[in-house]
């Protein structure tokens, strides 16, 4: 919990000596809780206060990074437990498991899978991030074989190693020494042994154990045993325990700031069923699993939870937006159609997406409409005649065209009328409604 | 350091309303803390699912969906007992067909279907307009009577039409399905006019507005948690109506439950890239705290219930 300027005074040396570049302790401190200044600028701050004040400027859940290099992947550090107080920030990785008792052939095939998750959606990439290596077969020696096939074949992405064996993680991590993997898990019988590994190789610690009075006392114990980098499983697997436990821990550290909790999530929500898989992770990623671990990654079911974490994750304050321009899709030239729509990023790249499908070269003239969608536009009053004409005449993409056709979307064809007034010498098309039918309808005019 | 669990002092619960009549009656609501915190409140109801009938054959729905229905879409009644076997809860008969871009049925005509299902199946019934406000007014008034001692679910009551839908529902005793637009605050605005027309809050079902996976379900998600945190923490009698969502129409419309594999190959399977639109969305309105939804896939609803039951 943030202190006062007052309470942080009291850890001050209190000599005004004015080397921090402030008048007074007291000034200096109340910049300290305003988040204006860091105690790095006073020389004289003693161990115990940068202790105290370092711990109660930490954010109520901490921020853990997992692997190394541009693949790598931030979790945690959340501030609230309704997206709508702020918003969620690092969104939930999801991860494959790969057992060693399935190397070789199936091993390869759930690698390459990984490697070619990633979509496009909404002008975001989206992929799998990072691959659970399981040891399943009790023995060391084939467990770190498998770590070595992942991270020969799979370079940069990050990795979780999954034993109790300490044996075995210490075999694993020999190959990814320098990667700051995530280790799963310390119990309450590892515990000493996996924290001297995980410190050691810097690399983070998950702490397995069942309910969570189990867990916060494993979490406070490894703490003790100097590890820092600390993932909670509290031993849910399914959904129902998940939004539970999952709720405690979120609340306990953000509304209590109780530090043995304050730690991101790894769930596992693996079920011989996919669909059955795929509907408990999702309940996961709402309510507060940072990571995910997945049996397998099916294409259809990596869209919908990858497009359910692209949601929930959005910033509910301000609609994903694009520029105001007039885009060109492919080569273009003054014949091509022009057609308008949106900048809510969702309208924009669905539209572009569909005709890109129709390869038709066409200018696509993007409005700002705040972000709105084409309809909620039009019904907050913001994308009418009067406004697209004035966007049309100043956007200067009579300079692009011959002809004077604009293509407007088919919900809104009400506005043709009004348009055609507005543009004088320009002809309004109404297009399809629906984005999925702009294929057809250009390769049918052109 | 002891882990002191972090409750919620709740004040507020939600109102039981039960639809149908007889064994196979269902009630809603009745939760009195946040979507499955079974740590610190009671459900004693599970959120209900109802799959969707409408008067016309779905011949413009995506195949996945047409082929789980198979012939019986032909006809509204056998279609209904299809939704009965399949599990369903709740019958939702959607008089699309009244529609006047569609084929503009009468109320007459509209009445006389209503019946027909509701004596085809012994599970409760949502009977629900077009959606344009001016014709289902006339049509839910004959609706209404046509189904009156079934204690059904009437909707959907507008802005516009508010006031006809809900005499209409007040006429004949049957429960209320009031949308609104995505908001907190017109959604308790519609519960306050209805309830100053005199119609009973309790018998109200609050629709928020639904959207699909990938397309604006999170507006739908953020106004349902402020929704419900509003009944339960801050104890707003107004905001206290169950909620349903109508995520069926909404799922079956998106690229993602129509586009081929062969189309779009980085999406995989179709069936279940369609099957998993409609669940996970139903999973995000069930997260959010959803009282009953309204459905197409009777797969996708069949794995909803399963969900549910490991939610409660
Ligand atoms: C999410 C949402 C909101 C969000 C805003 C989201 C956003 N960033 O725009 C919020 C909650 C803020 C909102 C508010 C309102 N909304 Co609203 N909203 C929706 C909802 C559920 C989804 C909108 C969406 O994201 N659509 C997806 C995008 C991609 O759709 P789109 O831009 O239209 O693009 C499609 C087509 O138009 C076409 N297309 C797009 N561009 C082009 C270009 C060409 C050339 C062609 C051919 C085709 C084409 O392709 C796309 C996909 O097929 C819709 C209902 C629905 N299911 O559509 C209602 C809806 C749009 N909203 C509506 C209304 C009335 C409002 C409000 C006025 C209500 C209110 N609460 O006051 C406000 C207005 C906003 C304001 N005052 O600031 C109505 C509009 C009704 C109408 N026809 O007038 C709708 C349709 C709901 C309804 N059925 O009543 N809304
Ligand atoms: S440097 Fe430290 S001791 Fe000196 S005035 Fe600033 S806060 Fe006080």
């Amino acid at each position: 919990m943030a202190l006062s300027g007052v309470e942080i005074f009291k850890y001050l040396p209190k000599t005004n000596c004015k080397k921090c570049g402030h008048p007074t302790c007291l000034a200096f401190a109340m910049k300290l809780a305003a988040k204006q200044a860091s105690l790095d600028a006073c020389p004289d701050a003693s161990e115990e206060a940068k202790k105290i004040l370092g711990e109660a400027a930490a954010p109520p859940i901490r921020a853990v990074t997992i692997g190394t290099g541009d693949k790598a992947v931030k979790i945690g550090d959340e501030i609230c437990l309704f997206r709508h107080e702020k918003k969620f920030f690092n969104p939930t990785v999801f991860a494959v498991s790969i057992k060693d008792t399935e190397a070789g052939e199936a091993a390869a095939k759930k690698i390459e899978a990984v490697k070619s998750s990633e979509i496009d959606r909404v002008g975001q990439k989206l992929r799998v991030e990072a691959i659970a290596v399981v040891e399943e077969s009790g023995d060391p020696a084939k467990f770190a074989s498998l770590v070595k096939q992942v991270v020969d074949s799979a370079p940069g992405v990050p990795l979780i190693l999954v034993s109790k064996n300490p044996a075995a993680i210490e075999a694993g991590i020999a190959h990814c020494a320098d990667k700051k993997p995530l280790i799963y898990a310390a119990t309450n019988d590892n515990a000493e042994a996996m924290a001297k590994i995980a410190k050691e190789k810097k690399a983070s610690l998950a702490v397995a154990a069942d309910g969570l009075d189990a867990v916060t006392a494993l979490s406070e114990k490894v703490k003790g045993l100097g590890v820092e980098d600390i993932v909670l499983d509290p031993g849910a697997r399914k959904a129902k325990d998940m939004i539970e436990q999952y709720t405690i821990i979120r609340r306990a550290a953000i509304k209590k700031n109780f530090k043995p909790l304050g730690y991101p999530i790894i769930s596992f929500a693996a079920d011989g069923n996919p669909m059955t898989e795929a509907a408990r992770a999702s309940i996961a990623v709402m309510k507060y699993a940072s990571i995910v671990v997945l049996s397998n990654i099916e294409k259809w079911k990596m869209l919908a939870l990858l497009s359910l974490r692209q949601n929930i994750y959005t910033d509910p304050q301000v609609p994903m937006q694009v520029a105001q321009n007039i885009y060109k899709i492919g080569e273009a030239n003054e014949n091509s159609p022009l057609m308008i729509t949106t900048n809510f990023s969702l309208s924009y790249f669905i539209v572009r997406g569909e005709v890109e499908n129709s390869k038709v070269p066409s200018w696509l003239a993007v409005m700002d409409n705040e972000g709105l969608s084409v309809l909620t536009a039009w019904a907050a009053g913001k994308f009418t005649a009067s406004r697209i004409a004035q966007f049309i005449t100043e956007s200067g993409v009579e300079k692009n065209i011959k002809h004077r056709e604009l293509i407007i979307p088919g919900y809104v064809a009400i506005l043709s009328g009004a348009l055609e007034e507005k543009l004088p010498g320009w002809k309004i098309t109404v297009g399809p409604r629906e984005a999925n039918g702009l294929p057809s309808f250009l390769k049918g005019r052109a | 350091m002891a882990l002191a669990i972090p409750k919620e002092a709740y004040s507020g619960k939600i109102y039981e309303v039960q639809l149908g009549t007889g064994p196979k009656a269902v009630t809603i609501g009745g939760a009195n803390a946040l979507p499955f915190l079974g740590f610190e409140g009671v459900f004693p109801h599970k959120p209900a699912i109802a799959l969707e009938v409408t008067d016309t054959s779905p011949d413009d729905w995506p195949e996945t969906v047409r082929k789980a229905i198979g012939d019986a879409g032909k006809s509204p009644a056998q279609w209904a007992k299809l939704c009965q076997s399949a599990g369903a809860d709740i019958v939702a008969l959607r008089l699309i067909g009244t529609h006047p871009d569609q084929q503009n049925k009468s109320p007459e005509e509209a009445a006389k279907v209503a019946a027909e299902v509701a004596s085809a199946v012994d599970i409760p019934l949502i009977v629900l307009g077009s959606g344009h406000a001016e014709k289902d007014s006339q049509v839910l008034q004959a609706v209404a009577a046509a189904v009156r001692g079934k204690n059904c679910a009437i909707g959907k009551a507008m802005e516009e039409n508010y006031k006809t839908v809900a005499a209409a529902a007040m006429a004949n005793d049957h429960k209320l399905i009031a949308m609104s637009q995505l908001d907190v605050n017109l959604a308790k605005q519609l519960n306050i006019l209805l309830t100053q027309m005199g119609f009973a809050k309790e018998r109200i079902i609050m629709d928020p507005m639904s959207s699909a996976l990938g397309y604006g379900l999170e507006y739908t998600y953020s106004v349902m948690e402020r929704i419900r945190q509003a009944a339960l923490l801050q104890n707003d009698p107004m905001m206290q109506t169950p909620i349903v969502c109508d995520i069926g129409m909404n799922v079956w419309k998106v690229k993602e439950t129509m586009a081929p594999e062969a189309e779009v190959s980085e999406w995989g399977s179709l069936e279940d890239r369609a099957v998993a639109w409609e669940v996970i969305t139903a999973s995000g309105m069930l997260a959010a705290g959803a009282d009953m939804l309204i459905m197409r896939h009777p797969g996708a609803a069949a794995k909803t219930k399963e969900l549910i039951s490991e939610l409660m």
